[in-house]
């Protein structure tokens, strides 16, 4: 029984926010990684694009609840992603004729493009504030709770629960449907398998016959699907606040590095990896210590390896010991010079 | 043709010609322009002098990628195969440019080199030097070309493999597509040549068949060690 | 080539004239010292990228490290916290440091496959001790007197000595960073300073033993006369009189800045006299060399990642410099106002304006922008009230757009930097 508790315990605070956390970051993780493996750098707007495909997608929100579109108990927000996707494709593909085409075709230096992403950055920043404003921003309707914790406790009989955010699931359900699809695409399609071509050997590729400006706008469309998705989860989740997504960008980078730059799964194995790492240093462990060791032992601290201020330094953290150990990544990623 | 790299010229006037069905087989020291003759028919720098035609018609101001189109397939020397794409999926990047069925081509090429259906699902950047030379042959194979161009096929892979893909190369040009190659290994590479084309300085300094430039006294003196 | 240079000056210091008789002098006067700030920080971080190439986000954590030192260096020391908790941190410090040594000797003297565990082990056992002995002297610390201390104070050293000691912080940190990222691609370089820049925020920000976090450490010392004093000194109120100013209170104030200023030049004086001469030294030129080719650079048997991470250091203590600087002028620590927009990205926009690999311009494009920063805010407003004149004075949208008109400096910024780096790519000022 007091296992059983311990379990559902760390259940609760790591496994069940980790995994939805670890969700994503990957589609973030996703999208910064088919950029760097087509495009070949690292984008700094692409948390800046999350924001600016959520904005999308929370102002299409509004104007389905102001219609009265309802859709409970699932949120609204999953009837106007769609919409916010175009928008963000919209702009990403404006994006690279207008910013990035331009370097593309002068075969610039990778840092010049990464430069030129700053100037993108503050862009989309100004115009996601200008828009919706620097402030919070809550757009989640429709059920809160898929199983509270209470009633998860009346179902086991144990002392502690298990509560399931709706949010929750849905970020779970959402992010496997899109990864399987991307997959599905990468692996099956004519188009995928030529994106993957491209980013493997762009020369070899050019010989074939492979049309590079359609696999950089390819990579362009599913990195804007992605950051959009990513967003809204993260938002419904949590909350919309526009400063979020400049800080968002560091354990995105940290998880497309440590899965390998350029490989899709590596990424998703770093999303997840990050965000475990990050719920379970910034863990208090003490209750759930108090439960597995003998009848009222209890440590006396909150036994916290690092206290939450300080979760980014773990992205750092993980990041610092990739580049030090294993440079390429978990899976072997691009890494030049 | 008469071209470099934008500076000066590294070729000199230097014809190369091949036919239907014959491998032609270019040779000669480090430095003396093979492989810069070979991008220069291939469109990788521009001619000051001189013309690349195909089946008569002219070439010379075509794009690379435009030449695969019409008939000329390219297998470079380095990175030749996608490592992380299994040899199927080369092979059917290398048809990416044909819109018809391609399996009948992928039979083709999978009788050509047996090993490749044998290992059809695995990443080409896990098989060994000859076999991933095999898998960048296929991949070239696939557009079904008139000219297959080999950019030192047998670089960097052991004698025994190095024999076993010339047998290839030849039961290739036997299905009725000219080859042109370049060759560090000029001996056995002259010995399977219909032609062959000694270039020395950027200048064609022998031509003949392989066999002749065999036997040729001063071909074997200065460029076959004895 | 230089007289086109000392237009581009001339025109500046015009601006900031026109703010002077437009909007007053004491605003001319504030914008200019933050001018000269955002100059010393774009000398540091063209150091990086104009000389070597280097693309450095993390500018925001090498100021707020200057920032900080410049608190530990000025404020008074709190005698009662440091009995209270100031033997546990030391010691805790202590076992850091011997934390570190044991892992790096350990890690010669096992055999190779037991390195990383071994490390691994090493490393957990001192955090848990320092963690004994750690937390419970910030408690302790952190207990005394909260609403005004509440942490160790400082040394109560002149704070213009924090200016040279937040350049030997900053470059403390950049060597650690350097030695990880350096050698690397360089895109790693970029993603690793901005994880380090994010971490040294939240060590200012919740490390209130140390810096009071977000309760800000105010008034810290100056190196200039105070206002109230200043009113009532006779030689201060005769010299207004003798310029013959309105308000005495504004003068004051308007004599402060002034102040500033004239340190603040003579530093970018100073610093601008080494940046030059190691620009054309062997030095500098090698720099240039290895940033133009890199291979060729090692293969003359440069050691190119050595001369990276020279420059690396010298650039982030630069940007140490300005932030002590500033946190100086500003009189208090505001971990929260460090946002990496502001303090890191509007300098690479500094850079890429003046003109990447010249100093001169660099200097020119801290001026230009922090202008603009500063200038776009009314601008902003102005532009909005300008295209919603025709709406309601209570029409939503257009209390939204000019809720929002401060933000369209963001967009200036991006802007800028777009259009230089395609238009006019080595910058206002090229490089020689």
């Amino acid at each position: 029984m007091e296992i059983a508790n311990a379990l559902a315990l760390f259940a609760n605070f790591v496994l069940v926010p980790g995994t939805a956390y670890g969700a994503q970051l990957a589609l973030g993780a996703l999208g910064v990684t088919l950029i760097f493996g087509i495009l070949r750098f690292a984008n700094f707007s692409h948390g800046e694009l999350m924001s600016f495909g959520t904005m999308a997608v929370i102002l299409a929100t509004w104007f389905l609840q102001g219609q009265g579109v309802d859709i409970s108990p699932l949120p609204t927000a999953l009837l106007a992603l769609p919409a916010g996707i175009l928008v963000a494709i919209a702009m990403s593909l404006a994006t690279d004729r207008f910013v990035f085409r331009f370097y593309r075709q002068k075969r610039s230096n990778p840092i010049v493009f990464a430069i030129a992403s700053v100037g993108v950055m503050f862009v989309y920043a100004g115009l996601v504030r200008i828009v919706i404003g620097p402030d919070d921003q809550s757009f989640a309707d429709g059920a809160r709770f898929i199983i509270t914790a209470w009633e998860f406790e009346e179902m086991t009989g144990l002392d502690e629960g298990i509560a399931i955010k709706q949010s929750q699931v849905v970020t779970l359900v959402v992010a496997v449907a899109v990864m399987t699809a991307l997959f599905w695409f990468l692996q099956k399609t004519r188009s995928g398998k030529a994106m993957r071509a491209y980013s493997d050997n762009e020369d070899l590729s050019l010989l074939s016959g492979i049309n590079p400006d359609r696999v950089v706008m390819i990579a362009w469309i599913i990195a804007a699907a992605l950051a959009t998705i990513a967003g809204t989860l993260y938002g419904l989740d949590k909350t919309y606040k526009p400063f979020i997504f400049l800080q968002i960008l560091l354990p995105i980078f940290a998880a497309t590095i440590l899965g390998g730059i350029g490989q899709p799964i590596g990424a998703i194995l770093g999303g997840f990896v990050v965000a475990y790492s990050e719920v379970m240093v910034t863990y208090a462990y003490k209750k759930f210590l108090a439960y597995l060791g003998p009848a009222d032992w209890a440590p006396d601290s909150l036994i916290q390896l690092l206290s939450t201020d300080y979760k980014f330094a773990v992205s750092f953290l993980i990041l610092v010991a990739v580049l030090l150990i294993r440079p390429t990544g978990i899976i072997r990623g691009k890494v030049i010079g | 043709m008469t071209g470099g790299y934008g500076g000066a010229d590294i070729i000199f006037d230097c014809d190369i010609t091949v036919e239907k069905s014959e491998i032609a087989v270019v040779v000669g020291p480090n430095g003396a322009g093979k492989s810069t003759a070979m991008k220069a028919v291939f469109g990788m720098l521009d001619l000051r002098e001189g013309s690349v035609l195909l089946d008569g018609q002219d070439i010379t101001h075509m794009a690379p990628q435009n030449r695969v189109r019409i008939g000329m397939g390219f297998v470079p020397q380095n990175r030749n195969v996608f490592v992380s794409l299994t040899v199927e999926e080369n092979l059917e990047m290398g048809a990416f440019i044909r819109e018809d069925d391609i399996s009948e081509t992928m039979e083709q090429v999978y009788h050509l080199f047996p090993i490749l259906k044998e290992k059809r699902n695995q990443p080409a950047g896990e098989l060994s030097g000859g076999q991933r030379q095999q898998v960048a042959v296929g991949r070239a194979l696939m557009t079904q070309p008139k000219l297959l161009m080999l950019d030192e096929p047998t670089a960097g892979v052991s004698p025994i493999v190095m024999d076993d893909l010339f047998d290839r190369i030849l039961e290739t040009a036997k299905t009725g597509i000219a080859i042109l190659m370049v060759e560090q290994n000029a001996r056995q590479a002259l010995e399977i040549a219909d032609h062959g084309f000694v270039m020395v300085q950027g200048k064609n300094r022998f031509i003949d068949t392989g066999k002749a430039l065999l036997a040729n006294p001063e071909v074997r003196r200065s460029f076959l060690g004895g | 080539m230089t007289r086109k240079v000392a237009v581009y000056y001339a025109i500046m210091a015009a601006l900031l004239v026109v703010v002077g008789f437009y909007q007053s002098w004491n605003v001319a006067f504030g914008i200019l010292n933050l001018c000269l700030i955002s100059a010393i920080m774009a000398l540091g971080v063209n150091m990086q990228w104009g000389y070597a190439g280097l693309f450095n986000v993390g500018i925001m954590g090498f100021t707020a490290l200057g920032g900080l030192t410049a608190v530990l260096v000025s404020m008074p020391p709190v005698s009662e916290a440091w009995k209270a908790g100031g033997g546990g941190i030391a010691l805790s410090f202590l076992i850091l440091i011997g934390t570190v040594i044991a892992a790096l000797v350990a890690r010669r003297r096992v055999p190779a496959y037991l390195k990383l565990p071994v490390t691994i082990a090493i490393i957990i056992v001192g955090f848990i001790l320092i963690r004994v002995f750690y937390l419970p002297a910030v408690d302790r610390i952190e207990e005394v007197n909260p609403a005004h201390t509440g942490y160790l104070g400082g040394m109560n050293l002149p704070i213009v000595i924090s200016w040279a000691a937040g350049g030997l912080v900053a470059a403390g940190a950049a060597w650690f960073i350097g030695k990880i990222a350096l050698g690397l691609r360089a895109d790693y370089l970029a993603i690793a300073t901005l994880g380090i820049s994010e971490i040294i925020i939240a060590i200012i920000k919740y490390e209130e033993w140390l810096t009071r976090g977000v309760k800000n450490v105010t008034g810290l010392p100056r190196p200039v006369p105070y206002e109230v004093e200043l009113v009532e000194t006779e030689w201060f109120v005769s010299l207004a009189n003798w310029f013959g100013a309105a308000d005495l209170a504004d003068t004051a104030s308007l004599f402060v800045k002034v102040c500033y200023a004239a340190l603040f030049v003579v530093v970018l004086g100073i610093i601008m006299w080494f940046a030059e001469r190691a620009l054309k030294s062997p030095w500098g030129r090698m720099m240039r060399a290895i940033r133009d080719n890199r291979d060729a650079a090692s293969a003359m048997g440069k050691d190119v990642t050595w001369r990276h991470l020279q420059v690396f250091i010298l650039g982030c203590a630069t940007c140490g410099i300005a932030g002590a600087m500033m946190t100086t002028l500003d009189g208090q620590l505001t971990p929260t106002s460090y946002i990496p927009l502001r303090y890191t990205f509007l300098i690479w926009v500094m850079v890429i304006l003046g003109g990447s690999g010249n100093n001169w311009g660099a200097v020119l494009g801290g001026f230009v922008i922090w202008f603009l920063w500063i200038e776009a805010a009314p601008f902003g407003q102005w532009f909005m009230q300008t295209i919603t004149l025709p709406m309601d004075e209570d029409n939503w949208l257009k209390q939204h757009l000019i809720n929002g008109a401060a933000y369209t400096r963001f967009l200036l910024m991006g802007t800028i930097l777009l259009a230089v780096m395609r238009f006019a790519p080595r910058g206002v000022i090229p490089e020689r």
